[in-house]
Formats: C-alpha cells, structure tokens, sequence
C-alpha cells in the first residue's frame, strides 16, 4: 500500500524510531498535532501510535474537512436538499454528515426523495447541471486550500459558459485563521505541528513559518507514507529536543517554499477571504473562503439566499473537543457506544478522515 | 430488432419471442433450455448447493469485464466456495427502456463465454423490461445449482494455528469500478497486468486446486466488504481471532494507487474472482503450491493466522511493525474530499 511502501526494509524504519526514542528521552512528553485528514488515517492505518514512546501523544487536530463543517451549515443544505428542483451535488464524505438532528443527513434525506448526487470533482457537478438544464445544480464546496482552486476553475468555466443553473455553496476554509484561533485558545497544549502536505502543495510551506514566528512553535511540512510521518516526528522531536522551533518541508518531492502560483491565483480571482464557522472553534476571522461579488451568479448563498448559524452541537458529542485536540476520542462518553460508524451522533466518527473514526476503525493494539 | 430495447420486448409477446429466439437462445443454446418450458428438466443425483445473487453494478461495464461475466461469476463462485461444482443457471434480465440493443449483445455474447468457461449450462431464464428511468440500464439475477463435492466447509472448522490464504491481489474489482464511476480510467481498457483492472473470473479450478491438495476448513469470496470483512465474518462471536501480516497481503500497485487517490482501502474493496481459503497449517505449502499453479492463483499467499489472543477480532500486523484492528466494513465505501 502506498502508504506504507516507502520503507523497503523494516529494519529503516527500525533505526528512525530508536532515534525517535533518545529524543524523547530529552524532551520529556510532548504533544504533536496533525492537521489534514488524510495524515489522521495515515498515522492509524501505518499503527504509528503504537510504536512510539509513551512520552509522545499524536493528535488530530481540525484537518477533515467535513468535520469542520459546522451542524448548523448542514440543516441548511438539508432544507435546500428538500427543493424538488435542486439537485445537490456532494463530494461523497459529506453524504452522511448529521446536523443538529440524530439520524439526519443527506443519504437520508436522498432516501426520501431528494436529489443529490456524488461527485468526485466539481467539473462533474458541472456536468450534471449540463445533462439537467430543468434542475438547479448546487455543488456543495467543502475542503480547503486543496480543493479551492479546483472549485475556483468550475466556477470560472460555468460563467465562461454562461450556465445559469448551475451554482456552489461555499464552504470552503483557510488553515491559517484557523491554526492561529487554535493557538490563541486557553486550552492549547500543542508543542508541535506536523502541516499539512496536500494543502502546502497549493499554499506553500512558506505559509507555515507564522508557527515558528509567532508562536514557538516547530513546524514540519510532512508527507503521507510511513516513512513521511516517521523522519517528520523525528525532525519535530529534534527541534523540540534543541530548544530550536523551525519550519522543516519533509515532503520536498511535492511542495515549494512559495506552493503553486497557478492554483492561489486561481483561488485569489474567485474568492476573498471571509469570516467563518468552524465546527469547535466558532466563528473564526478570515477562516473561510467566500465567492467574489464579480461570481455572484453562480454563489448558491445569494442565489438562494443560504445562510445558517453554527447550530448546537448533539447532547454529549465532544467532536468540537476532539476537533481542537483538547479531548481525544476516546474520552467522549459516546465514542464505540452510542456513536459509532455503524450509527455516529459527531461528524469525527462519520468522516472517513475525521479522529473519532480513525481512532474506532483502527484501534491500535499493544504488542 | 430496434436498435433499442422498447417495452414491446418485456410484452411476453411477439417481440419478446423475437428477443429469445434470436438472442438468448442461439447464445446459451442448451436441450434444457431449448425446450422453453415454464421450467427447466435437469440431470442430477446427489446433494445439492443452491444459490443466488443479484447484479447491479453501474457502469454495467468496466475494466476487466462486464455485468455479464460478473452474473456468471458471482453465482459460480458462491456455489464453488460452498463446496459445490457448479452446473446449472438461471438468468433473469431487467432491461430499462432506451438501452442499446449492441450493449445487451456484447453482455450476453459475454454471459455465453463466461458459461462455456466455467462449465455451466444456462437452463432457464426471464426477461423484464420497465421504463425508462425505472432501472439503471440493466439489472440482473442468476441462481445456481452446484453439485455438493466438498461437504465438510464451515466456520466450525477453524482451529487455532491454521492458515490464511489469498488466492491473488485484494480489491480490484472494487477499485475498477470505483474508478470506472469516477470517469478515471478507460472501461475498455483491460491489459492484465498493466492497467486497473477487475479480477473478475470464476473459481471453480481454484478451489477445486485447493481442495485436491489438502485439508480446508473454508472458502468463501470475498466480494462486498472485501478481505477484511469475511475474514471477521470467519471469527466474529467465536473464541478465535485472526492475525494478518499486511507485507503478506498482494495488493496490485495500480489498485494500490487508485485507492490512494480515491481515500479507500484495498482490504475493504471487492474482489470477483479471489477466494479466501482457511487451511490446516501443515498443508499450508501444499496448498499454496496448488494455487499457485493454477490460472488466476499465481499471486496467492499465506497473509495470516488463526490465533487465540483476541477472540472474535482481526488483527494486522503494519509493514511498520505496528499493531491494530482490522474491524468489518461500516456502510458503504465514500471517496473522500482531498
């Protein structure tokens, strides 16, 4: 598997975790946070957690990007899903997403009649608006700095077209805001970050060095095999270990210091930076992405006038905890009981990427 | 014949026979079929397996294969893995209204010589046909009766210390369709060893191999759900546990790849033409050997191990070294965002 595959020789991977090892006996215990959702699986699919000493705590923090998807944005898009003439097209993770009520989503809701579709790209909602001239298509655009400039690219194809039934809903989010709210909150206790690949292929590792800058706080830009995620804790455990907090790009194969000029300016011609909720950090300064007033036509907020609070979260779920780090998954009462992937109460547990899911698919086992 | 089918053809009357004799009949040709009773005579003495199994895929065609080869092989298969050799079909078509009359050829031309292949006659059948936007295209239904040859298969049967074999890589048919759906790869682009493609093929030398060669607790196909969710099938609420080495586990690097990219996992992907296979340790290399040089099983191997430590669950040992559950699939497989 391709996330395992970069170690030819257990015996590599060996020697990094010893090393691994002597620094932790350096820097006492830590607590290092990912931020993506696919290092999430990663970490728990590779069973890392079970071979690193006990001083250091591996956490996720808000890197799914439905999971940060407020349940208050989802009675919405579940009201505009009950429209026969709308059709709702959904990047397959959002599918089972609940809002405020149990049992709500939008395979639910597709069982009872309403039109959504999933897509794997934002040029098949595009196409779906094309064959159904009759529907209002709304692409539901989830994600961040990733998949904002595909996005950005559909909307500028849909107004070079001039398709007029065709519309996105943005819900798209900045890292940045959100890494700086996180910090700034009473309760972080986070001594390192291991930043998201994917989205510093767009962004750039540059975008990262506010953690060492203005925080203290090292920083490796990490990939998404075994190997990746090992030289990229040992990299956070040495700078930890110097008392040296840096900006280190492990994943040098796939990102540049200034990221991918193409795709920001895509993202820049399309979108302005807005205020935004984020499912366990409120509504954060910046944290979002909104469609330009120029794109109006094809924004399903002014189209149909979308808008919606945060939404309470469902009595017990701890997903706006887990989300921030501050309580692991399996401290929330509900986690493996009455929230499970089978039946999930908390977006973390519906997500493929999302902690709670991670943490209950892939239990790790002692040796 | 219209190039497409109409609701004329599910009348039951003229244009139905038309279907039948020009199509179906010269394609499966058979004095069991031939006769067109209401139901088939068949030759048999002996116990019987008996089984069922519905198809839906969308797209009906993708790498590797097609809703027709997969009809014949999904109910072959089910009888093989149950310890039957499998002999008669049944094929039941749902046509939707507007499908193309060449797409029905080219599936049936395939049902024909997937039957041929594996030995099995089909014996009777039906054809539907609804309106349009009623179905997806086509639909279908086999049942099969097999010959029971292998009476002693059962989940009863494991004990601690035997082996697990795979017969050939996990998930590709899952990852096929997957990214047949996504419009990421070619559905007709079927270069075996080359490309994505599914492994959709019936079992029956396989098993037969495997059952000639040494002593086998179970078989099964691990088609939805994949590896991971028969194996716990095999030892949930028992005393046993099974544990994987993933290293063991073959996984085609193009399936490796398009699951990276889709955000699945191999080991929870359908496979169409695999067999899972539970034997008594000290038959492991012969078996193995037996798969191995049998068409299809060139790729088989021991991935794990019937063990005691957690009883009911499937364990994985990473290539890293770390240790974790391999639980049952939980709904359906979504790709993921980014």
């Amino acid at each position: 598997m391709p996330c395992d595959s970069a170690f030819k020789n257990p015996k590599d991977a060996q020697l990094v975790l010893e090393k691994i090892a002597q620094l932790s006996g350096r820097t006492g215990p830590v607590r290092l946070m990912e931020v993506c959702g696919t290092h999430t699986m990663s970490i728990a699919r590779t069973g890392l957690k079970s071979l690193l000493p006990a001083q250091i705590t591996l956490l996720s923090g808000p890197g799914c990007p439905v999971c940060v998807t407020p349940a208050g944005a989802m009675d919405a898009v579940f009201a505009l899903a009950k429209d026969p003439h709308i059709l709702l097209a959904s990047y397959g993770d959002l599918l089972r997403i609940p809002g405020t009520q149990r049992k709500t989503s939008l395979l639910s809701q597709k069982a009872k009649g309403a039109r959504v579709e999933s897509v794997y790209s934002p040029m098949d909602a595009l196409r779906l608006a094309k064959a159904h001239p009759e529907l209002e298509v709304v692409f539901l655009g989830v994600g961040f700095e990733t998949t904002a400039p595909g996005t950005a690219a559909c909307i500028l194809q849909a107004a070079s077209e001039k398709l007029s039934n065709f519309s996105v809903l943005c819900l798209l989010k900045r890292t940045e805001p959100a890494l700086r709210s996180l910090i700034e909150a009473k309760d972080f206790g986070v001594s390192g970050f291991l930043c998201p690949g994917h989205v510093a292929a767009v962004t750039g590792s540059d975008a990262f060095s506010f953690l060492p800058k203005d925080y203290g706080l090292p920083a490796v830009v990490a990939g998404f095999d075994a190997a990746d995620l090992l030289y990229s804790v040992a990299e956070l455990m040495r700078m930890l270990a110097d008392g040296r907090p840096g900006l280190k790009n492990e994943y040098v194969r796939v990102v540049r210091p200034e990221g991918n000029p193409a795709a920001l300016s895509l993202t820049d011609r399309v979108f302005s930076p807005c205020d935004a909720f984020w499912r366990g950090l409120g509504c954060v300064s910046k944290g979002g992405f909104a469609i330009r007033e120029e794109f109006a036509l094809w924004d399903s907020a002014r189209k149909f006038g979308f808008s919606f609070s945060e939404g309470a979260e469902p009595p017990g779920c701890c997903c706006a905890q887990v989300i921030r780090g501050v309580v692991p998954p399996t401290d929330c009462p509900l986690f493996g009981k009455a929230c499970t992937p089978q039946d999930p109460i908390g977006p973390c547990m519906v997500s493929s990427e999302g902690a709670c899911a991670a943490a209950y698919r892939y239990r790790q086992i002692p040796l | 014949m219209e190039d497409v089918i109409t609701l004329d053809y599910g009348s039951g009357g003229q244009k139905t026979a038309e279907l039948i004799d020009s199509l179906l009949v010269p394609a499966f040709s058979n004095p069991a079929l031939n006769v067109l009773g209401d139901g088939a005579v068949l030759e048999g003495n002996g116990q019987l397996v008996f089984s069922t199994d519905s198809f839906v895929v969308s797209p009906w065609k993708f790498p590797g294969g097609n809703i027709g080869r997969l009809c014949v092989c999904g109910t072959v298969n089910d009888l093989c893995m149950a310890g039957g050799l499998p002999k008669y079909l049944s094929l039941s078509l749902i046509l939707e209204e507007g499908f193309p009359l060449s797409c029905l050829q080219e599936i049936v031309a395939s049902i024909s010589e997937e039957a041929a292949r594996t030995g099995v006659i089909v014996a009777t059948g039906d054809t539907k046909v609804v309106e349009k936007e009623k179905g997806d295209g086509i639909y279908i239904n086999t049942a099969g009766i097999g010959f029971l040859r292998a009476p002693f298969l059962g989940k009863d049967r494991i004990r601690e210390g035997d082996r697990v074999l795979l017969s050939g890589s996990a998930g590709c048919h899952g990852a096929a369709v997957m990214m047949a759906r996504a419009g990421l790869v070619r559905t007709d682009s079927a270069k075996p060893g080359n490309a994505l493609v599914s492994d959709c093929a019936p079992l029956t030398k396989l098993s037969a191999a495997a059952l000639a060669s040494g002593t086998i607790r179970l078989m099964r196909d691990p088609t939805r759900g994949g590896v991971a969710t028969t194996l716990n099938e095999f030892v949930e609420n028992g005393p046993l546990c099974i544990e994987l080495t993933e290293a063991a586990i073959p996984v085609d690097p193009p399936v490796a790849a398009a699951c990276d990219l889709l955000g699945l996992d191999p080991l929870y992907c359908a496979c169409e033409g695999r067999m899972l296979a539970v034997v008594d340790s000290k038959d492991t290399d012969r078996v193995l050997d037996a798969l191995r040089s049998t068409p299809g099983g060139e790729q088989a191997a021991c991935i794990g191990v019937v063990t005691r430590s957690r009883p009911g669950c499937v364990l994985v040992t990473t290539r890293l070294g770390g240790r974790r559950l391999l639980p049952k699939l939980s709904g359906l497989q979504l790709p993921r965002i980014c």
